[in-house]
């Protein structure tokens, strides 16, 4: 069957590719292009803000007067304002830590998950699920009330005597990372459960008769086993926390600025379209070693020949 | 090794549950709280939900995200599963590599990214901005999730099925319409209830791509959660919870009857 689908492919078939293929094309590809194009340019006072415009009318002249206008002017801002600079070390950071946390709070639930007895498998992922799909805004809110300064967190610390007076958790950093961990802990759950489901647990008994204690046999048996699923996991964590907007923007404080929080200030208030892409177009391209990881992982799990 | 349960296997389980669902638990109690203040209790209430009825402005949003939500999950079910069958199916064909980046590169990109550029877009084709932007945003964002699940169950089921059917003379398109598509349907509508809820559920993008006359809910609730916390949200978020929480069963139900083991596509779907 692929051997005739290779050597001619009906219009039925073409079809099925051409479709998606254009509209992503056309609503994923082309824009990309257009960010790094309007990165190019400069902010006007104008509708659209920035310049220079592309005029069909004024044909090829217009063309070459077009593209001698643009100007990398906006890079050579992103990298001499400090604020910039700034703004990026702080994504990667908080992402590199929140990505470890991660790790080291999702192993042990999916390690229980996976040796738990076959029937309850089906309900504990769907509650690992569950939340997952219940809105992203929602889920953040929800810190929002237990982490003010009156709110249920510190009411819980004050009546068990663990603090005396009650500590500050809205508005910074401790409150990014729970709001982080809270919302993308499915996402680092599921892909090392997945593999770990798979393992094949004679290994570990083979440990034991060996013996190796538990604790010995997890770290030298499961952890290198998990590791695919650990690294699907990460990046599926890595890759968006890096840009996350939301939880910053109402978890964290005024300080330094989570590179989507400049991006939508810069869009949003300032309306400097040129330098939101700018920022956009460096972003992507800090990530683009792991969006081709992840593609990677994708293709080879979902695809057949490709 | 006995498949079992240790001390310290309930202990990770236990906390890790409590983590992820006590501060749901807590919202949805205090929207039933009948104290303005939203972090003292002042006795059970359904007065917020009452008010709920009369906010018009939370409702018009609510029925927008819902036209947008149905439009969008429909459009993205029929190009991702084009899209599944493509990638699935199709063997080699030219700008492969790149078809399967476009397909899985919105599951991860950054919103703040997708929304600034698809407003570029249509800024540059100069389309009105309004409900069918954000309907079009939306359809991209979720047609690759629903890929996914579709691509599954297609690695998941006898090839030799649809090979029978095509060597008993069946043309290609009845072979896919009587064999291929049942054995997937469940998926595809498990992908429709997915892409539905993501639409629902997007702020980002919509904010970037929306227009005059097309305030979503999301957007709506960011607005006034950005003023701080207050019961009739919390009312308004119990119910969104409610109703995704009813989809996400159905959905599992549809995935576990196609019989797609769901943790085999990867993301968390």
């Amino acid at each position: 069957m692929s051997a005739r689908s290779h050597s001619k492919r009906s219009w039925g078939q073409r079809l099925v590719i051409l479709i998606p293929y254009l509209w992503l094309a056309a609503f994923f590809l082309v824009p990309f292009l257009i960010v790094f194009k309007i990165s190019l340019s400069q902010f006007a006072t104008a509708q659209p803000p920035y310049l220079p415009q592309f005029d069909l009318d004024e044909g090829l002249a217009g063309l070459k007067e077009f593209f001698s206008e643009l100007s990398s002017a906006n890079y050579a801002r992103l990298v001499s304002d400090w604020l910039y600079l700034s703004s990026y070390g702080r994504s990667l950071a908080i992402a590199f830590v929140s990505t470890a946390m991660l790790l080291a709070l999702g192993l042990p639930i999916a390690y229980a998950m996976a040796r738990a007895p076959r029937r309850w498998q089906g309900v504990l992922f769907l509650l690992i699920v569950l939340p997952f799909w219940t809105s992203f805004l929602i889920r953040v809110y929800a810190w929002m009330t237990i982490l003010q300064r009156d709110g249920l967190l510190n009411q819980a610390l004050l009546a068990i005597g663990i603090v005396d007076a009650p500590p500050v958790w809205i508005s910074t950093d401790a409150a990014i990372f729970i709001g982080i961990v809270y919302t993308y802990l499915p996402f680092m759950v599921l892909p090392i459960y997945a593999t770990l489901e798979r393992m094949d647990e004679t290994l570990l008994e083979a440990a034991a008769d060996l013996g190796c204690p538990r604790w010995k046999a997890f770290w030298l048996v499961t952890v290198p086993l998990a590791l695919p699923g650990a690294i699907a996991g990460s990046i599926l964590c890595f890759i968006p926390i890096v840009g996350e907007f939301v939880i910053p923007d109402l978890l964290g404080g005024s300080g330094t600025m989570m590179i989507g929080q400049t991006l939508w200030l810069e869009f949003f208030n300032n309306r400097d379209w040129p330098a939101a892409s700018a920022v956009a177009v460096v972003l992507l391209a800090l990530l683009i070693v792991p969006l081709i990881l992840f593609q990677h992982v994708q293709a080879r799990r979902l695809e057949q020949g490709g | 090794m006995r498949r079992g349960l240790s001390f310290v296997n309930v202990t990770a389980l236990a906390l890790g549950l409590a983590f992820l669902y006590l501060p749901i638990l807590i919202l949805v109690i205090y929207s039933f709280n009948a104290s303005r203040l939203v972090t003292i209790w002042g006795g059970w209430s359904t007065r917020w939900y009452v008010s709920l009825l009369g906010n018009q402005a939370i409702l018009d949003a609510a029925w927008i995200s819902l036209r947008i939500a149905f439009l969008a999950a429909c459009v993205a079910t029929v190009l991702g599963t084009l899209a599944a069958l493509a990638l699935v199916r199709a063997g080699r064909f030219r700008g492969r590599l790149l078809f399967s980046g476009l397909v899985y590169a919105p599951l991860v990109m950054p919103e703040v990214i997708t929304g600034l550029a698809l407003l570029l877009l249509f800024v540059a084709v100069d389309i009105e901005r309004g409900f069918w932007t954000v309907t079009i945003a939306h359809t991209t964002l979720t047609m690759g999730f629903v890929t996914v699940i579709v691509q599954a169950r297609l690695l998941g089921f006898d090839r030799s099925l649809e090979e029978a059917a095509m060597d008993l003379g069946a043309p290609p398109l009845r072979t896919f319409m009587t064999v291929t598509l049942p054995l997937i349907a469940p998926a595809i509508a498990a992908g429709w209830v997915l892409a539905f809820m993501l639409s629902l559920d997007d702020f980002v993008i919509a904010n970037f791509t929306t227009g005059p006359g097309a305030r979503t809910l999301p957007i709506h609730i960011y607005s006034e959660v950005r003023l701080g916390v207050k019961p009739e949200i919390n009312a308004i978020c119990t119910i969104i919870v409610a109703v995704v929480a009813l989809g996400i069963v159905a959905a599992s139900l549809l995935t576990k009857l196609s019989g797609a083991k769901p943790e085999s596509s990867g993301a968390p779907l």
